[in-house]
């Protein structure tokens, strides 16, 4: 870290200087057709692309995409970003540390639901008037767009977009004779199914979830709410609604399949690190995983990937629009250099090349159609379902559901695997509003 | 005559230097001292009393953060668990460390060898030892759960990081393996510094062992017991790395100690003051405790 910013300070000097120059260029360049210096450039919107450093902070679970995108972008232009990239569950910390010391990086992303948090805390720069100014604005994930606006200023773009969906592996329903192409209208026909596939394979794993990892679980179980008709939070994000009936319905319904033993034991105490693995060995036949994991899972002799929409008790279906939101921080001193490559990354050519082409889903719904997409109908539902599904808003959505000793967790693991999620859940509830109230 | 003034006025001029002398030797440790210790202290309590935001300014609040830790539920929860392990965890090192430090007292052959094995795991940095039984508590590839059942100790694995009471336990067994040596190496000293003829006089007395060990033994080793006790109710009330390692304070947040409830307000809610405020209380409480301790072992001497 300190290494790099020792390395960065004379660069960003030179950039400041470099961007002056231009700047008072362009001014003089209307009557008189004076050269730019050594611009070389020729294209017309190089306005931020200056040679200048800038760093850039990203999770790890989006590492390899903003990889890709970062690669890209340093290949082709003057601007070079210097990524950093920070394991997910201490992201908040090293942030909070940096912008304590005003250390934040030029460019930071954030997962979506940390967003309107990090907008509070100031730590981004008012885009808006950025954001406007691109011809696609208006195609931009709405609920990530959303998430990163308080008080109508707008803050973020999205980065990486991740859906939740329903994993099949389509082999061992074929070998039980169930049907993959809809093997979940609902739960009940989901727990129905299992019952099928354990009948006539008593080794196999039913269905695998992360019971342990509160991010995991509002990501895939939430969706069954949606699905189901319910809200999982009040509109200004301040009070849970996970007691009312539509939500205590869906969890007694995972609840049976765990009594059942269509959820293993082992995924009460999944954490995260290894919640694809069950799935990706071919040892469970569901699993509810996010898009991404779609680009990392490969097929096998024992797996073949199938991905249907999650469902809510009697029908209905729904995602949670998940992944990690783009801003320029508040102390960083390049925002024009840095908005060059934020517009970069939704640009077409990133957004084709870069991102769809290697199966992840676009972040703007006019592109959610496109040639490669269009040969993977699991690509075309995955983005389809960015249009369709939700990205809740709170803003302390991640001291709440994502940290591992906030009050959400124990209330979605009583839900799930207690002995009486019915009277368990609300009683918990209470410590969850707290906890979305607090200032 | 001339001599002896000589000699006084070399003295006197001595006591006066003597003073300089020593500020200046202290100087360093007192530097190191203010800048380590006092100046974040001073810090800490500004901000217990503060709306700290990471950006901008800091506004006095008053004792609103101190209110705010009554309400607080997780607070209550760690400072319930945190004093349980420290109890557990005080009996359990101090047992053991008193059964090896007997064990390994008297100069025989393989002592040696026995005390250092028995010291080396304090040698291991304390996350490096919680990683290291993290691995070996992993569930479906413990390799503890392997020997259990080759042993036919139990029919199926352990989820030993999975249930409330088998994660208290993991931790207690680890700091209990990363810790005891230390605390045997402290008794041992204490046990050689008892002369050998009490024990003569005990035995010409006719007293047995248990006798010994409960009124010649223990009341002599009072002294280095104390330390002992203070250092690990110290270290217990402080707990952090164990638990963040092992089991991140679950599961359903049974293993929360009140410093991952201070790193929760800190880096979670960001909320600095509120963390500077629960440090500051549990900081009062172990100055109490010391100088309780402290207290209760000078009027015993």
């Amino acid at each position: 870290m300190a290494r790099v910013q020792r390395r960065a300070r004379p660069a960003r000097l030179a950039a400041a200087v470099a961007a002056t120059a231009l700047l008072l260029a362009a001014c003089g360049s209307d009557d008189e057709p004076t050269s730019t210096g050594g611009q070389t450039d020729d294209t017309a919107d190089a306005g931020g692309d200056t040679g200048a450093t800038l760093t850039m902070w990203a999770r790890s679970v989006t590492a390899p995409q903003t990889e890709a995108l970062v690669e890209a972008y340093n290949a082709t232009h003057e601007n070079q970003i210097e990524l950093t990239v920070v394991p997910f569950d201490s992201y908040l910390q090293k942030v909070a540390a940096a912008a304590g010391g005003r250390e934040l990086p030029d460019l930071l992303a954030a997962n979506v639901v940390e967003a309107p948090n990090y907008a509070q805390l100031g730590l981004w720069q008012d885009i808006g008037d950025r954001i406007d100014s691109l011809d696609h604005a208006d195609a931009l994930a709405p609920s990530h767009i959303d998430a990163g606006t308080v008080d109508d200023k707008r803050y973020a773009v999205p980065h990486v977009v991740d859906t939740s969906a329903l994993y099949v592996n389509t082999k061992i329903l074929e070998a039980a004779g169930v049907d993959p192409a809809d093997p979940a209208p609902t739960l009940r026909a989901l727990a129905d199914n299992i019952a099928t596939i354990q009948a006539a394979n008593p080794d196999v794993q039913g269905l695998y979830v992360a019971g342990s990892c509160g991010g995991c679980l509002v990501f895939t179980i939430w969706p069954s709410i949606w699905a189901s008709g319910g809200e999982v939070l009040g509109e200004d994000g301040t009070e849970s609604l996970l007691d009312q009936p539509e939500a205590l319905e869906v969890f007694e319904a995972y609840n049976q399949l765990f009594a059942d033993g269509a959820i293993p034991e082992a995924a009460r105490n999944e954490a995260g690190p290894t919640q694809n693995e069950p799935f990706a060995n071919g040892q469970a036949a569901f699993s509810l995983l996010g898009s991404k994991a779609l680009a990392t899972i490969p097929e096998s002799d024992a797996l073949s990937i199938g991905v249907v929409p999650i469902p809510g008790v009697d029908g209905g279906r729904s995602s949670f629009v998940g992944g990690d939101v783009l801003g320029i921080s508040s102390s960083s001193e390049q925002a024009d250099a840095a908005w060059d490559f934020v517009e970069w990354t939704l640009s077409d050519e990133a957004q084709l090349e870069v991102m769809a082409k290697n199966k992840n889903l676009t972040v703007r719904t006019d592109l959610a159609s496109n040639q490669y997409s269009e040969q993977d109908p699991r690509l075309v539902l995955l983005n389809e379902l960015v249009g369709e599904g939700r990205t809740p808003y709170a803003g302390n959505f991640f001291q709440t559901f994502n940290d591992p000793n906030g009050p959400g967790l124990p209330l979605m693991r009583a839900g799930l695997f207690g002995d009486d999620p019915a009277a368990e859940v609300p009683e918990l509830n209470g410590a969850v509003n707290d906890s979305l109230q607090r200032n | 005559m001339s001599a002896i003034a000589l000699t006084r006025r070399r003295g006197r001029r001595h006591s006066i230097r003597r003073p300089r002398t020593g500020f200046l030797l202290v100087l360093p440790a007192a530097l190191v001292a203010v800048g380590l210790f006092v100046v974040p202290l001073v810090l800490a309590a500004r901000m217990s009393v503060s709306d700290w935001p990471l950006l901008g300014e800091p506004s006095f609040t008053g004792l609103e953060n101190y209110r705010a830790i009554a309400g607080n539920d997780l607070v209550g929860q760690a400072l319930g668990f945190t004093a349980k392990y420290a109890a557990v965890i005080l009996v359990v090192l101090l047992a053991v460390a008193l059964g090896l430090a007997m064990l390994v007292r008297r100069p025989r052959r393989g002592v040696g060898l026995l005390r250092t094995a028995f010291f080396l795991p304090a040698a291991v940095g304390l996350t490096s030892a919680a990683l290291l039984f993290y691995e070996l508590y992993f569930a479906g590839l413990s390799p503890v759960d392997d020997a259990l059942t080759g042993l036919g100790l139990i029919d199926r694995p352990i989820d030993w990081l999975g249930q409330p009471g088998t994660a208290f336990l993991s931790v207690v067994i680890m700091m209990t393996w990363r810790f005891a040596g230390f605390y045997m190496l402290i008794l041992l000293a204490g046990l050689q510094s008892i002369p050998d003829d009490v024990y003569e006089a005990a035995r010409l007395d006719g007293a047995n062992r248990w006798q010994t060990l409960r009124h010649v033994t223990l009341p002599l080793l009072r002294p280095s017991l104390a330390l002992c006790t203070i250092l690990i109710i110290t270290g217990a009330l402080l707990a952090f790395e164990q638990f963040y390692v092992l089991t991140n304070g679950g599961p359903d947040n049974s293993t929360v100690t009140l410093v991952i409830v201070i790193v929760r307000e800190a880096f979670s809610f960001l909320d600095l003051g509120s963390a500077a405020a629960i440090s500051m209380v549990v900081l009062g409480g172990l100055i109490v405790l010391n100088v309780v301790q402290l207290l209760a072992l000078r009027r015993e001497r």
